[in-house]
């Protein structure tokens, strides 16, 4: 890759990068809406299981807000309510999830997050992350004999990342305002 | 020192190790007690389910609304009604079908009036679980209706899953189907025991059964009761496929609850263990049998020697030809210590032609068995 190609992926096309606020209410209301999407509606529309959106709202929060700590905590108190809402016990999607905040945070502050194609690579790589972290821990820590079927997920990996892309627009326009990185 | 890199230097890392050391406690500690953190689950479930409730009317309300005005609304609710009690029907069918199938069926019927079927509990579906290959869902009925974990949950046509967590407004029910799911069953024709273990799929295996046991396809699957979750009796599937495995037969199995679909299900408050019906009673055999043919020279109607000819077993005919000596020697069964004298020959009446009502057949294909 050129200087000059890397220099756009990293910084952007001129923009300056930013730290992203959201409402107090947003953050709060939008994971309990990914959260109640994937409880209801697979049970009309058995497609829509495929889709995680409790964890691309993660990776969002984490990447527009440009802080690790942020990500981590994010990403657990996702991952607890949707441990909470499943037959297994706490803490299995909670500890892939708090990975996923703090990776996609530190990811934020290298790379241009508002363009669209490094959206919509990240939301492929940490699909597969989160699939993949989730079957490792099922197996060590759980026991359990899951599969892990690599062209399946790759398939619902490209799925998820093309639902990021219009996914995240929409919550751009939930922003409150944007400060500069110090 | 250290206190101070790790504090201020390595800060946000430090606190990613912290929460993540938290949350593996956390695991750990449930897995090792097998006990649940209850007050993050129902503050959860508590914040999801009403909504979920709501959708879920408003969506009856809105879509269901216009779907009665477009297709004449009147016969949508008759429908759902008849649904309903078709189902209800199904279920004392099933009961009556095998307590019928017991030696004396006057006392199974008088049995069936004092001893009602399995106390249920109607709810309805309000959401998926989330998990990646997990089958739970969530209904509408929890703590407050005296749904309690480890009751069974069933539809007319077969059990459909267990209760694994019941919070105040709703309880969260494992599906057969889900990878972690087992329950005792017994195959109908052969009387093999095996366990029913979910797949994460539409289908069940029924695993430990060795590979000299004999089961078929097609053969129906019943619930044991050992596993004291459901009752015995209660239908679970037909087999699909049957193959020998490396220690025990690989038996796949087509669940039979999930038939009508998964909107309304029935909570087993109080179980009532059932016999597993006969094979001649297989609720999948639909063979209509017509009357068997009239003698030659005899009037169409029944005479009372066929009503005997319809007493299947030696212990009916016995218990006949007793009951008949009995009458003769003006004995009422049950009554005093005495007994009548069997020894006596009583001279067999002779056939009269006296019209005798029908004798209902009890492999009458009039039953409803529940749909391939």
């Amino acid at each position: 890759m050129s200087e000059y190609s890397e220099n756009i992926l990293i910084e952007g096309t001129g923009k300056k990068k930013g730290v992203s606020r959201f409402r107090p209410t947003a953050l709060l209301l939008i994971p309990l809406a990914a959260i109640l999407f994937q409880v209801y509606l697979p049970r009309f529309f058995e497609y829509f299981g495929y889709l995680e959106l409790p964890l691309l709202v993660t990776v969002y929060f984490s990447l527009m807000r440009r802080n690790q700590l942020h990500g981590i905590l994010i990403g657990s108190a996702i991952g607890l309510a949707q441990d909470s809402l499943s037959s297994q016990p706490l803490g299995m999607f909670g500890i892939v999830k708090t990975l996923v905040g703090y990776f996609a945070a530190s990811v934020s502050q290298r790379f241009d997050v508002e363009n669209p194609a490094i959206r919509l690579i990240l939301g492929f790589f940490f699909f597969l992350f989160h699939q993949f972290f989730y079957w490792v821990l099922a197996r060590a820590l759980l026991g359990l004999q899951m599969n892990f079927d690599i062209q399946q997920n790759l398939v619902l990996g490209v799925l998820n990342a093309a639902v990021s892309l219009p996914l995240f627009m929409l919550l751009d326009k939930l922003r409150q305002e944007e400060t500069s990185l110090v | 020192m250290v206190t101070d890199i790790l504090l201020y230097r390595y800060r946000n890392l430090s606190i990613l190790v912290v929460i993540i050391l938290a949350q593996l406690i956390l695991l750990a500690y449930q897995v090792r007690t097998n006990q649940d953190v209850r007050l993050i689950r129902v503050w959860s479930v508590t914040a999801v389910t009403p909504l979920a409730r709501v959708l879920e009317g408003f969506r009856a309300n809105t879509i269901g609304v216009i779907q009665n005005y477009v297709v004449l609304s009147g016969v949508q609710a008759e429908n759902r009604r008849m649904k309903e009690e078709l189902g209800k029907l199904k279920m004392e069918n099933q009961y009556l079908k095998t307590e019928l199938s017991t030696a004396d069926r006057a006392q199974a019927l008088q049995a069936f009036q004092k001893q009602s079927p399995s106390k249920t509990l109607a709810a309805r579906v309000i959401g998926n679980s989330t998990g990646a290959n997990s089958r739970v869902v969530f209904v509408d009925r929890g703590s407050s209706s005296g749904v309690m974990r480890g009751m069974a949950v069933l539809t007319p046509d077969g059990i459909v899953g267990k209760v694994i967590s019941s919070y105040p407004t709703a309880s969260q029910v494992q599906l057969i189907t889900d990878p972690t799911f087992a329950a005792g069953v017994l195959s109908q024709k052969n009387k093999v025991t095996g366990t029913l273990k979910g797949q994460g799929r539409s289908d069940c295996i029924v695993d430990y059964i060795q590979i000299e046991q004999q089961v078929e396809v097609g053969e129906w699957f019943y619930t044991s009761g050992d596993d004291r979750v459901f009752p015995k009796g209660l239908p679970v599937g037909q087999v699909s496929v049957v193959r020998p495995g490396k220690t025990f037969k690989e038996i796949y199995l087509v669940p039979a609850g999930f038939q009508r679909g998964l909107d309304e299900v029935l909570i087993v408050v109080e179980g009532v263990h059932q016999q597993i019906p006969n094979e001649t009673e297989n609720i999948s055999g639909e063979v209509k049998m017509l009357p068997p043919p009239p003698h030659e020279g005899q009037p169409e109607a029944r005479s009372a020697d066929d009503v005997k000819s319809d007493l299947l077993t030696d212990a009916d005919r016995l218990k006949e030809k007793y009951r008949e000596i009995g009458t003769s020697q003006n004995y009422k069964f049950g009554e005093g210590f005495s007994s009548p004298n069997f020894n006596k020959i009583t001279v067999p009446k002779p056939a009269t032609p006296t019209p005798v009502p029908p004798v209902k057949q009890p492999d009458a294909p009039a039953q409803t068995p529940p749909a391939q």
